[in-house]
């Protein structure tokens, strides 16, 4: 096992500097120039000049690569263009702000998609489980902006229950586990939840589906295995796939989440991102887009040691 | 209105009756901003005139500044940090008086020594407070600024490169900012963003970077009508449009800038206020005329200045629009008496293409630049297919090229000869006009044609040119002001532009939001303002 893991970990670096050359070219060939973020629309040409100088605008790609990797191996991730604000506390402030949030979706979706999911798979083809594949279908097709919209129409601006935008009185900053920043969180936690219950349901009764008409669920059943017993051994045969895409779906909310942290306005890496995109904010983009995806990769890595650690079938050589 | 759109006022119109409040402090105003990061802090702001408004003159006080007392005027220039202010015979040297006995908000005196040093901040990259972000914002402003100097605490000289008239608009653009202040934060204008310090009606109490920032009224202002009745004033970055809808009919906030036009309706509906007016703002189509161009032809500009409908565009923007009689405002003081109406009259714009050689078998094609959306372009889609249909009423079929705003700036700056518009012969940009300069001189002027200025049609006129000149040479306001008006009826009664309308800023409040005049100006002035519990 530690073998394994040193092994996967070793094959991060590879990952990460590809993840990273991508980053830094992707955001260099959409159109659009960063310093119009700073300056004024009509700054003249030499002015403009003078200021991509300054930011190192102007030197060739492969050494402003080169100098963005080497800031970064010495834990610099360089200031954003459009603030002045230095990028790694930008994008871990914003991280923060989505991983609670991310994490607040997936403590609503992951037990909710697998109950459901286990439902549907145990009463195969009878309406429970045509009622649960109707449902997630749904959650995986309804657009969630325009979920959140409506769920902020009725519950902010009709009924005044909970608030629709931010992240507490304060800001994120002041955040506290009391009912006045908590109620900030359920909205937006609640909406990036659809999706995912969706998802993991339609996984989990697939995969209970198929393990209940496996020979070894009839054997337990003639061994005279109780009901709840065999649904244990098939939750465990389950386990291990359905980690994975759970793994998975926690990056996705993670990253995934602009539009619905634009819609409710909650300080994230979604929200951050999505200004950077709007700003040209090189530096900015390149860091929030290089942290995101090192998320994916460390959650790949949690969710392949996991997976052995659970199903001693799979084996890692 | 989209489909969303109406489903949305629909639903919020329906129910806000039942609308519930959020609790909030007595006789605080949070503002819903269209920015998506509260503006620089540090001085001279970003944001453009979003910045300006909420963290410039509310924080900081330029020497000379816009009287922002009246909604029924225009504003003009009155005293700020100077009192007064004359040039010399040279037309070259400047001098400003300083108002005695005026503190920044640590307490340190306002004197020329400090002025000089704001200048230095941006002017002088050798300089130890030069800040390259204050800069990128403030240079720009000042170019015809040469040097200057501290004659005594409360007397400033500033020389010219050249005679220019028009260095007191450029001098509102200055913020002055605290010596006293970036000594004390280390010299460091990262920690004077988090702990600024201006002269201005409000302090900056505490500031969370993209979420919040809250301002408390200074009651040492200099100026006794400025000092903010309210206890506090929040400025929210809530750049999704839907959003700030949503924030205000819930009661988070009392106050939104931009409300999306379909929301309207049901914002009125439910007593919430819609305060606009109009303001130094245009939705034009700037003409390329480089050789070829086909408007080049005074026909076909009077044309289809004649070919738009621009009462019936009025519903499409829930009539918040001011429709163009020229190009800066019907109400501006530089508007002048132009004697070609801009109007519809189609009948008249269909003879000026037949004697232009167009006609129903002989189509004149035109390409035009658009973006789908950017600051203070309102709705530019359905305007500019608007636009698009109406021409196609005088035989002129538009073809449009749509970038991206951030692309369309780019664009713009480079030029109608740029071959990245790809023989674009026009484009749909909208306008700072508050001044001499940005409301006239930069468009037209052949110095400044684009890339190195922002001149984007190539335009070139000796008799525009000699009017320029007099505008930067008539020190006299009044005749300036005469001059400014000749220039305008030049700009009209030669149709330099497709003159399409004027914004007019709508904001939308919750109805215990009382005292705001919303002046005739990109900036406001919020000292007036309380909350009626």
């Amino acid at each position: 096992m530690l073998s394994y893991l040193i092994r996967r970990l070793i094959l991060v670096l590879p990952v990460a500097f590809g993840v990273s050359v991508i980053c830094f070219l992707l955001v260099q060939i959409a159109p659009g120039d960063p310093l119009t973020a700073i300056m004024p629309v009509d700054a003249t040409a030499e002015e403009q000049a003078a200021m991509r100088a300054a930011y190192g605008l102007d030197k060739p790609l492969p050494v402003q690569y080169a100098i963005w990797i080497g800031n970064l191996a010495q834990g610099n991730m360089g200031k954003s263009i459009a603030t002045g604000r230095p990028v790694a506390g930008e994008v871990f402030g914003a991280v923060q702000n989505s991983l609670l949030l991310a994490v607040s979706a997936a403590i609503i979706a992951f037990p909710i998609g697998t109950f459901l999911g286990f439902l549907a798979g145990y009463s195969r083809d009878s309406w429970i489980d045509r009622a649960v594949t109707a449902l997630s279908i749904t959650g995986v097709s309804v657009p969630n902006y325009w979920l959140g919209i409506v769920l902020v129409i009725i519950f902010s601006v009709n009924l005044g229950w909970l608030p629709s935008m931010g992240a507490g009185p304060g800001g994120s900053q002041s955040w506290a586990w009391d009912w006045l920043h908590l109620r900030h969180l359920i909205l937006p936690a609640v909406t990036l939840a659809v999706v995912p219950i969706g998802i993991v349901a339609r996984t989990v009764r697939a995969l209970a589906g198929d393990i209940l008409t496996m020979d070894f669920v009839q054997a337990l059943y003639a061994k005279g295995m109780s009901r709840a017993d065999v649904l244990r051994h098939v939750a465990r045969n389950a386990a291990a796939t359905a980690l994975s895409v759970m793994g998975l779906q926690l990056g996705y909310l993670l990253g995934g989440s602009i539009l619905i942290e634009t819609v409710f306005n909650w300080p994230g890496s979604g929200f951050l991102l999505s200004n950077a995109i709007f700003q040209r904010d090189l530096p900015l983009l390149q860091g929030t887009i290089l942290v995101l995806a090192m998320f994916f990769v460390a959650m790949n890595l949690i969710v392949d040691v996991a997976q052995a650690a659970i199903d001693p079938r799979i084996q890692r050589t | 209105m989209s489909r969303f759109g109406k489903g949305f006022a629909a639903m919020t119109a329906a129910v806000a009756l039942f609308c519930g409040s959020i609790a909030q402090a007595e006789g605080t105003l949070r503002i819903g901003m269209t920015a998506a990061d509260i503006p620089l802090t540090t001085g001279q702001t970003d944001q453009g005139g979003e910045g300006m408004r909420f963290m410039g003159y509310t924080v900081y006080d330029s020497l000379i500044e816009w009287d922002l007392t009246s909604a029924d005027k225009p504003s003009v220039l009155i005293p700020g940090l100077a009192t007064e202010w004359s040039v010399g015979e040279d037309q070259l040297t400047w001098t400003f008086k300083l108002r005695p006995g005026v503190t920044f908000h640590d307490g340190s005196p306002f004197t020329a020594e400090v002025a000089v040093w704001n200048f230095d901040k941006l002017l002088v990259d050798s300089s130890e407070q030069y800040d390259s972000r204050q800069a990128a914002q403030g240079k720009s402003r000042i170019p015809a600024v040469a040097s200057y100097k501290a004659i005594d605490d409360l007397t400033l000289e500033i020389t010219t490169k050249a005679p220019d008239a028009t260095l007191p608009y450029q001098l509102a653009w200055i913020l002055m900012s605290s010596k006293a202040n970036w000594e004390a934060q280390g010299k460091n204008w990262e920690a004077v963003a988090a702990k600024p310090s201006g002269t201005g009606p409000w302090k900056l109490e505490a500031f969370v970077p993209r979420e919040r920032a809250e301002l408390v009224p200074n009651t040492a202002y200099w100026d006794e009508t400025r000092v903010p009745k309210l206890d506090k004033m929040v400025l929210i970055p809530l750049p999704e449009p839907n959003a700030r809808s949503a924030a205000l009919l819930s009661g988070q906030v009392d106050w939104i800038e931009a409300p999306a036009p379909d929301t309207i309706p049901a914002m009125q509906g439910n007593g919430f206020v819609i305060s606009s007016n109009a303001y130094p703002h245009n939705w034009t189509w700037h003409l390329s005329r480089l050789e070829g161009s086909p408007w080049n032809d005074i026909r076909v500009r009077k044309a289809a200045n004649l070919a738009i409908d621009r009462e019936g565009m009025m519903p499409l923007l829930g009539g918040l629009m001011v429709p163009a009689k020229g190009f800066l405002p019907p109400s501006s003081q530089w508007f002048g008496n132009p004697t070609f109406d801009v109007k519809y009259d189609l009948e008249a714009a269909q003879a000026l293409m037949k004697e232009a050689g167009f006609g129903p078998e002989n189509h004149l094609k035109v390409k035009a630049l658009m973006s789908p959306s950017g600051s203070g372009q309102m709705l530019p889609l359905p305007m500019n297919e608007f636009v698009q249909q109406s021409l196609a009423e005088i035989w002129i079929d538009v073809e449009f090229m749509v970038v991206e705003w951030n692309q369309m700036i780019n664009l713009w700056r480079a030029g109608a000869a740029d071959p990245a518009v790809e023989g674009s012969q026009s484009i749909n940009f909208t306008y700072f006009i508050q001044d001499p300069f940005t409301g006239l001189i930069r468009h037209l002027d052949c110095n400044l044609v684009a890339p190195n200025g922002t001149n984007w049609g190539h335009y070139c006129d000796d008799e525009m040119q000699a009017l320029f000149k007099k505008i930067k040479t008539t020190f006299d306001p009044v005749e300036q002001d005469a001059v400014l008006k000749q220039t305008h009826e030049k700009f009209v009664n030669e149709a330099l532009f497709l003159f399409v309308t004027h914004d007019v800023a709508p904001r939308a409040m919750a109805p215990k939001v009382k005292g705001f005049v919303q002046a005739q100006n990109w900036y406001q002035n919020f000292s007036s303002i309380t909350i009626e519990e």
